[in-house]
């Protein structure tokens, strides 16, 4: 009988702690079925954040390692220089990537490191418990902005794809989310351009997730999914933010 | 032999590399030496200084507070490391910059008029060797000769068409401590 | 034995590196320490290796993680407020037990202190400047010769041990020439990196974490790192002597405060005192039996450093009540003269305490 659906190579067979409702392991199965699909699996590195993803060694079969919080894309750096033929990821949330590692991951994006950067931004501190992050929206109420997101005193969030975009060494960037299937389908054709542009050493490349938090939010999965729609992909339009800047 | 030196001027005079020459110089004659530079904010504006020992036993401290020798520059640094000298020590600075002697009259002193010389040959640039000669000339703390090849050494290649030029002013240098030995000092053959 | 070269401290380091066959380096610009990113910037395209400028020190120690996960012999150099910003990186590296070497070009502090050299930094480098139970491999040259030599072994025995390395220096070891002899590498037999995450090819993955979530994991880790500590402690105590046989009084010091201390004591014996020197070349593991048994003979120690007294407190562990341990330090970049520690031998000499 033919198998016509079943778990990557990518992927080992543990269980992942992720809440019901959460897009993480839609994500990684997007990253595994990429990475087997161009057959880099044994020498692939991913590097896992500090957050959610922390534990995602445990979740891909391949060689992982765990940065210190924010810090990814320096290791990916430090790493891909040392194995310039290697394929190098960081899964980075958006307390990691976006407050804590904003520098890092400027830097390694302007630097046109040939690595690629999944970010998922769920607009929220998860493992922590639910604090404000540096995207989380205006209004929205979080353990730290039990009022709702004041920009008066908070600021305004940041929107990393379009921030990033304007880097002459950035490769491929885009946003993309997970809840529809039409949506999945994008987003994992967005994942592997984001891989084949670090394979063919154009540069830096980055997809940015729009994912949920069904438990922090106080949502339902059902809801949650709504909420990406109507209201994040809002404030964060989808869509590939490549730019061919300009150079020297 | 315990040879402790301190060159000292303006940043772009080359006192570091008056210094270095020496450094290198011992070095190449199997002596025992160390260099150590001011460096930072201090260089900028100020006075720039390195000291340098030449010893027959190992250098214990690089950092010295009683120099056997001053070589001053500009009257900052003159007047900033006069009071350091051994007594007994020697004092060389450069009087077309300086007009006041320094106030010592336990140490030796030799007035060098190194910017005009420097001028007379061709090069304000070289008004370090002028000083570097008379140095060597009054201590022989290492040869001329030495610090001719010691040159070829620390000056990039592409600089060493300045070498003649930089061997004329050692020379000149040279010629006017012996000038001095022999009025003030006694009979001494500084040239080599 | 290769020819004499007059070098900067800071540039055999650099050297030090290449020589022991470092290929990547990462860096931070930090005054009184610029020549190493500088010769390395020059130096590592020449020779096939990777330079790199950071973005930030804690970025550029980060890196170091990375390259060092994936096996390569990574170096970075900073000076005193940039190691400050290393820590979180040495403190993963030491619990994730990575080869690598660390620089410290100590300058005066706290704070933003100054760019003058000192001695401050030694806490920092010796009881975890970092978070955790973990040490690091301290090494203290005091000349120009053994910023090299040290360097090329710091390497060496990172690998072994699997261990950061820290070589602390001070600005006036890094600012200084003097003659270097380049001598050839001596061969080290070192376990292969089976454990680096090069891509899984073959075997099963490999994973670099520190992570622990289970303290009884984690408790059994760290014990792990205790026994490897405990046989690094046997196995490197380094440090050396002079004029101490006969010392009445005995000198501690350690890099330049070591040297200066030593034309002192040139000094004292010329003025027909016994006076000697104990110097730790690492700091970690301190030499602590070797301290006591060198010190038996005197009626005093004099522990001398750049800064407000620090290494002094190993040296009372070491000598316990037994002997009077005086000091005298200089700080915030100022050094100690000989002549200023000459007064100080004469001093407790004199009032015989």
């Amino acid at each position: 009988m033919k198998q016509v659906f079943g778990r990557p190579e990518t992927l080992t067979s543990v269980p992942t702690h992720y809440c019901p409702g959460c897009t993480h392991g839609i994500i990684h199965r997007l990253i595994a079925e990429v990475i087997d699909e161009l057959g880099v699996r044994e020498k692939t590195i991913g590097i896992s954040p500090v957050g959610c993803a922390v534990l995602a060694y445990d979740y891909f079969n391949c060689d992982f390692v765990e940065a210190s919080h924010g810090r990814a894309p320096a290791v990916a750096t430090g790493i891909k220089r040392t194995l310039p033929d290697s394929v190098v990821f960081c899964y980075q949330g958006d307390g990691d990537l976006a407050s804590i590692g904003a520098a890092e991951i400027i830097h390694a994006a302007t630097r046109g490191e040939k690595i690629t950067v999944i970010f998922v931004n769920n607009a929220i501190y998860g493992m922590t418990g639910g604090q404000m992050a540096p995207t989380t929206l205006p209004g929205q109420k979080t353990t730290t902005s039990p009022r709702g997101r004041n920009v008066e005193s908070a600021g305004y969030p940041i929107r990393v794809a379009e921030l990033l975009s304007s880097l002459s060494g950035v490769a491929y960037i885009a946003r993309v989310s997970a809840t529809s299937p039409a949506n999945v389908t994008k987003a994992k054709r967005a994942v592997k351009k984001a891989f084949e542009t670090q394979i063919n050493g154009k540069g830096f490349s980055l997809v940015e997730f729009l994912s949920t938090c069904p438990i922090n939010w106080g949502m339902s999965p059902l809801e949650a999914m709504k909420w990406v729609d109507d209201k994040m992909s809002v404030y964060y339009p989808l869509g590939d933010y490549t730019r061919v800047p300009e150079v020297g | 032999m315990q040879e402790e030196v301190i060159f000292a001027g303006f940043g772009g005079q080359g006192v570091l590399l008056i210094g270095q020459l020496v450094t290198y110089a011992g070095m190449i004659e199997g002596a025992n030496v160390s260099w150590m530079p001011s460096y930072g904010p201090e260089m900028r504006g100020g006075t720039a200084n390195c000291t340098v020992v030449v010893s027959s036993r190992e250098v214990s401290s690089p950092l010295v507070v009683e120099p056997t020798s001053l070589i001053a520059l500009n009257k900052p640094s003159l007047d900033k490391f006069t009071p350091w000298v051994k007594p007994g020590g020697l004092i060389i600075y450069n009087s077309s910059l300086i007009e006041s002697l320094p106030e010592r009259t336990d140490v030796r002193v030799l007035a060098v008029p190194a910017n005009e010389v420097a001028n007379e040959i061709g090069d304000i640039r070289i008004a370090n060797m002028v000083a570097l000669g008379a140095y060597l000339a009054t201590t022989r703390a290492v040869g001329c000769n030495t610090v001719l090849d010691a040159m070829k050494k620390v000056l990039p290649e592409r600089r060493h068409n300045l070498i003649p030029l930089n061997r004329q002013a050692l020379a000149r240098g040279i010629e006017i401590a012996s000038v001095w030995h022999s009025r003030d000092q006694g009979e001494v053959s500084g040239a080599q | 034995m290769g020819e004499k070269v007059l070098m900067k401290g800071n540039e055999a380091i650099a050297e030090g590196a290449i020589l022991a066959d470092c290929r990547h380096f990462f860096g931070y610009p930090i005054t009184p320490q610029n020549e190493i990113p500088e010769y390395m910037s020059r130096r590592m395209p020449e020779v096939g290796g990777v330079f790199l400028q950071a973005e930030s020190e804690v970025a550029g120690s980060n890196m170091v993680y990375g390259a060092a996960c994936a096996g390569a012999r990574v170096m970075t150099t900073s000076s005193s407020p940039g190691i400050s910003l290393m820590q979180e990186a040495i403190s993963y590296v030491a619990g994730a037990e990575l080869p690598c070497v660390f620089v410290n070009i100590v300058r005066g502090g706290p704070g933003l202190g100054g760019i003058q050299g000192s001695q401050a930094d030694y806490f920092q480098a010796t009881k975890g400047g970092g978070h955790g139970d973990y040490k690091l491999i301290v090494l203290a040259p005091a000349s120009v010769q053994e910023l090299m030599d040290l360097t090329v072994e710091a390497f060496d025995l990172a690998d072994m041990y699997r261990n950061p390395v820290l070589l602390l220096g001070d600005a006036i070891l890094g600012q200084m020439m003097e003659p270097v002899v380049i001598r050839e590498r001596a061969k080290v037999d070192l376990p292969p990196k089976t454990w680096a995450t090069t891509g899984a090819k073959g075997r099963p993955k490999n994973v670099i974490t520190s992570l622990s979530l289970d303290p009884a994991k984690l408790e059994e880790h760290n014990l792990s790192l205790a026994e490897k500590y405990a046989r690094i402690s046997n196995e490197q105590v380094r440090y050396m002597t002079y004029m101490a046989d006969d010392a009445e009084t005995l000198l501690v010091a350690y890099g330049t405060s070591a040297r200066i201390a030593q034309a002192a004591i040139d000094m004292a014996r010329e003025r027909g005192l016994k006076v000697g020197l104990f110097r730790p070349i690492s700091l970690w593991p301190f030499p602590y039996d070797a301290l006591q048994l060198t010190a038996q003979g005197s009626l005093r120690v004099l522990v001398v450093e750049m800064s407000l007294g620090q290494m002094v407190e190993d040296v009372r562990l070491a000598t316990g009540n037994s002997k009077s341990v005086h000091f005298y330090g200089r700080t915030g970049g100022m050094t100690p003269t000989p002549r200023e520690v000459l007064n100080e031998i004469e001093r407790i000499v004199e009032e015989g305490i």
